[in-house]
């Protein structure tokens, strides 16, 4: 028992936000009377939040190596309104007008990246300049109308699900399957990690804790596809989703160039002696994050089967304050990928489920400003217990 | 009998699962520089916080008597109402603001909420007299010297009617002619009849000018010593602190020098803000394989521009010169290529320049060379584990893990995770800045058994340091430099305290005198 409540109070921060999580949903659910955690209203929370959890991981490499991005809304308004041009007006096949949209993203990056980390203005600054500038261009390319509609093809990116092989009928079959198989490949990670672990010496948590800890991982995951499947199946959207937190994930915590962000952003200076090319990992997170924001606006624009003017405004917000709550430190240096997803879910079943009740976009504003500020007091409060 | 000004009795302060201090006490006479000694962790700035009021009344355990009477101080406040001042090691000025404002700053001479700019600006030159500041009082604290902050430190605390002054590593920062400066200036204070509380890790100091000394070792007083009564070495003091003798303050090597494996020649290096200021002039010298060599100098001689300019040119613009390492030339255009080729600087300043504190042990030893503990740029984090567990016992890191964030280090192992960091990179030469600066004695032992241990397998020893017997006791060759040249070459047999000094001090006009 003891060891349990130590491997618990060493992974609480970690799990804090989603214990918090659980509780906002399990507090809608109960308030919404079961509506909340229905298929057809969790496929909607997924695909409704899609576009915004796809710019928190990228905002919180931004925030990790210690800047700022307020451009991605607008970044994200512009790829849409340029996607659609191509798309719409011009009938350039869609898989090169998607690659060729990523492409115009991570130019906008580097641009940004340039100005932030060779001539060294601050992040804030450039990127609040990107902010007016893209709006600008966006409306110039729209000429202030909206432009649509896409093609059925590209409307999938955000509104399809996954086929199924059953065709039809009761629950879709190949989910089920997906998550069976996502199940297994988490078991089989954890598992390897344990051997391995214990083939070094290190201190694993007893056996019949780690089982636990596997069983309510694949129960989790196996109910939360469940659900799904009781609907439609998977999002596609959700797919894209999932890719992302995985290699987003592994690249924070497992490779180098992960490493070379979390030193930079943790002391500047000092990753530059110990030979970081910090210009170089500044400029490049801001490349990925200009290829995210046009990702986001191409999700965006299939989900309104439409380019407007004013999409994308204050997405940026969104996504900033999805990183804080999910711990990221406003100084740099600190923040996880699924800490920010996890935020931005948070965000995310507030604003649904306080839709559901009827509650009006003035109060959910409020509501959202009050939850963000007492979300990072009680991070700074714990933070500073515990030092 | 003298009087007492302060008397700290029996106070035992506990933080939840240490005893910081236990039964300490402190007397100080009126009038006399009572000094303050211990290794880094022995309790002397929690006593200091005690007394200050930072640990506010109830939190400890014990009576502090200030002329005689008993203090209840609930924060800073309260005690700088009695004339207790304080100055931080870390010093509390604002730099963007002038001399007069950062000496008044939260004690401004105002009237109703405005401020009085001639009186601020008279009392300010009448204090800056007092401590022999010879600036306008509209200088910015940013545009001066360390040495001069420290004054404007004293400035302010003179301001406010001090009748104890606390001084927490004055010196720490200075170099040996500001230091000296300091210590008058404490002594004419002493002539005034201000009594001072100093806290310093170099014994010379404290030898030099204290009237008594109190010993504090593991949380609990040692001895006071009188240096009316006492007779005081430098060996004394050690004995108290440490609890034994160290027999020798530099741990034996016996020099195995091989072939020159690494040699700068006519090195100029310009200001990277004002081009055409040469900051580093015509500078060659050599260092041979298990060779330790010193480089000494004042501050602002360019030691610390000269070290970063070779790394990687890490500092500095137009660079010119050659560099060969195994007689090779060598050309390192950035930081990874002089770490490619075996290069390692190990800097002054650890907190800002040497570690990333928000990360733990393991993560600050790695960073220097992740592809040795990586494939294909994928971390492997058991092997980076076992390496750094590796240092930790063999540089003795005294941590409970290596997952322990570097913020909570002592000095001592925040400096030793820092070597571990740059020897994990398999340096063949390690320029080594004040290796030393602010840790206590036995780590300072210890870091000198690292860098010998280091010399005996072959490597290449460049070390900074502005502690003379450091240099002397650890180094075969010493170079001496001043104002960016190289003003002397000394061996071991040659070098002494005296010809270093004055090889320290030779400006640039007395080298073209010995021209001509």
């Amino acid at each position: 028992m003891q060891t349990v409540i130590k491997q618990f109070r060493a992974n609480i921060r970690q799990y804090g936000m989603l214990i918090a999580l659980l509780l906002i949903m399990l507090l809608f659910q109960i308030l919404t009377g079961g509506i909340l955690l229905k298929p057809l209203n969790v496929t909607n929370l997924i695909l409704q939040n899609s576009y915004i959890l796809v710019l928190a991981i990228g905002m919180v490499l931004v925030i990790i190596s210690g800047h700022i991005d307020l451009s991605v809304g607008s970044v994200a308004a512009f790829v849409g309104a340029v996607a659609a041009f191509m798309m719409v007006e011009l009938n350039v096949p869609l898989a090169a007008a998607v690659v060729l949209s990523l492409l115009m993203g991570a130019l906008i990056g580097a641009w940004q990246g340039f100005w932030v980390a060779y001539v060294r203005v601050p992040s804030f600054i450039v990127t609040l300049a990107g902010m007016l500038m893209f709006r600008g261009l966006t409306m110039l390319v729209l000429k202030g109308q909206s432009v649509g509609p896409f093609p059925e093809a590209f409307r999938a990116l955000s509104s399809g699900f996954i086929p199924d092989f059953s065709g039809g009928g009761g629950l879709h079959l190949l989910s089920l399957l997906i998550g069976a198989l996502l199940s297994a490949l988490l078991i089989a990670i954890g598992w390897r990690k344990r051997l391995s672990d214990i083939r070094y010496n290190f201190e694993v948590p007893p056996r019949g804790y780690f089982i636990a800890q596997m069983v309510i991982l694949a129960a989790a995951l196996m109910l939360f596809v469940y659900v799904l499947a009781s609907y439609e199946g998977i999002p596609n959207i959700l797919i894209v989703l999932l890719v992302l937190i995985f290699a987003y994930t592994f690249i924070t915590n497992r490779t180098v160039i992960g490493r070379h962000i979390y030193a930079m952003g943790g002391n500047e200076k000092a990753a530059m002696l110990s030979g970081v090319k910090t210009k170089r990992v500044s400029f490049w997170v801001f490349v990925n994050m200009g290829t995210l924001a046009a990702l986001s606006g191409l999700i965006f624009a299939a989900r309104l089967n439409a380019a407007t003017p004013k999409a994308g405004v204050n997405f940026e917000l969104d996504a900033i304050a999805a990183c804080f709550i999910g711990g990221a430190s406003m100084s740099g240096g600190v923040g996880t990928v699924v800490g920010a997803v996890i935020g931005g879910l948070v965000m995310g079943v507030m604003n649904n489920g306080m839709s559901i009740l009827g509650v009006g976009i003035d109060w959910q504003q409020a509501i959202k400003g009050l939850v963000l500020l007492l979300a990072v007091a009680f991070d700074i409060y714990n933070r500073n217990k515990s030092s | 009998m003298t009087d007492i000004l302060l008397e700290m009795r029996g106070i035992t302060k506990t933080f939840p699962g240490v005893k910081a201090l236990s039964n300490v006490n402190l007397k100080v006479r009126k009038g006399e520089i009572h000094a303050l000694m211990g290794e880094n962790g022995a309790g002397k700035s929690t006593l200091m916080k005690v007394l200050s009021g930072i640990y506010p009344y109830g939190t400890y355990e014990g009576d502090v008597l200030f002329e005689g009477r008993r203090c209840q101080f609930r924060d800073i406040r309260d005690s700088e109402r009695l004339g207790i001042v304080i100055i931080h090691q870390e010093l509390a000025l604002s730099p963007y603001l002038s001399i007069a404002e950062n000496i008044f700053l939260g004690n401004e001479r105002a009237r109703g909420g405005v401020i009085d700019w001639g009186e601020t600006i008279a009392r300010a030159r009448e204090l800056m007299d007092m401590v022999g500041l010879d600036e306008s009082p509209n200088t910015r604290v940013m545009d001066l010297g360390v040495g001069k902050q420290q004054l404007v430190e004293i400035a302010k605390a003179l301001s406010k009617n001090v009748k104890l002054l606390i001084l927490d590593e004055p010196t720490a920062a200075l170099n040996e002619h500001d230091s000296e400066i300091l210590l008058r200036l404490l002594k004419t204070f002493k002539a005034r009849g201000l009594t001072s509380i100093l806290i310093s890790h170099k014994l010379n100091e404290i030898v030099q000018v204290a009237d008594a000394i109190t010993i504090l070792r593991d949380g609990a007083t040692i001895e006071t010593l009188d240096t009316a009564r006492d007779e005081i070495t430098e060996d004394r003091i050690i004995r108290g602190m440490v609890g034994r003798d160290l027999k020798h303050r530099y741990p034996e090597r016996v020099p195995n020098i091989g072939e020159t494996i690494f040699e700068v020649r006519n090195w100029n290096v310009y200001h990277p803000l004002q081009p055409d200021r040469r900051v580093i002039e015509d500078v060659s010298f050599h260092i041979r394989r298990g060779e330790v060599v010193g480089i000494a100098g004042l501050m602002g001689a360019g030691r610390t521009e000269l070290a970063m300019s070779l790394f990687g040119k890490a500092y500095g613009k137009k660079i010119s010169g050659q560099m060969l390492k195994n007689g090779k030339p060598i050309d390192l255009p950035d930081i990874p290529a002089a770490i490619r080729n075996g290069i390692a600087y190990v800097t002054e300043d650890r907190k800002n320049y040497g570690l990333i504190l928000i990360q733990d042990i393991k993560r600050n030893t790695t960073l220097g060379k992740l592809r040795k503990v990586s494939r294909h740029g994928v971390i492997d984090e058991r092997r980076e584990i076992v390496e750094a567990e590796g240092f930790r016992q063999r540089l003795n890191i005294k941590t409970p893990s290596i997952l322990q964030t570097t913020m909570n280090l002592s000095g001592g192992n925040q400096q030793k995770v820092v070597l571990s960091k740059w020897i994990f990179t398999d340096p063949d030469v390690l320029i080594l800045d004040e290796p030393t600066r602010g840790i206590d004695v036995g780590a300072k032992y210890e870091i000198y058994t690292i860098i010998n241990q280091l010399a005996g397998e072959g490597k290449g020893i460049l070390l900074i340091s502005s502690e003379l017997p450091e240099l002397l006791g650890m180094c075969d060759r010493i170079y001496v430099m001043s104002e960016g040249r190289m003003t002397g070459e000394l061996t071991r047999a040659e070098a002494t305290q005296e010809n270093i000094m004055r090889l320290m001090a030779r400006m640039e006009g007395d080298i073209r005198a010995n021209g001509h």
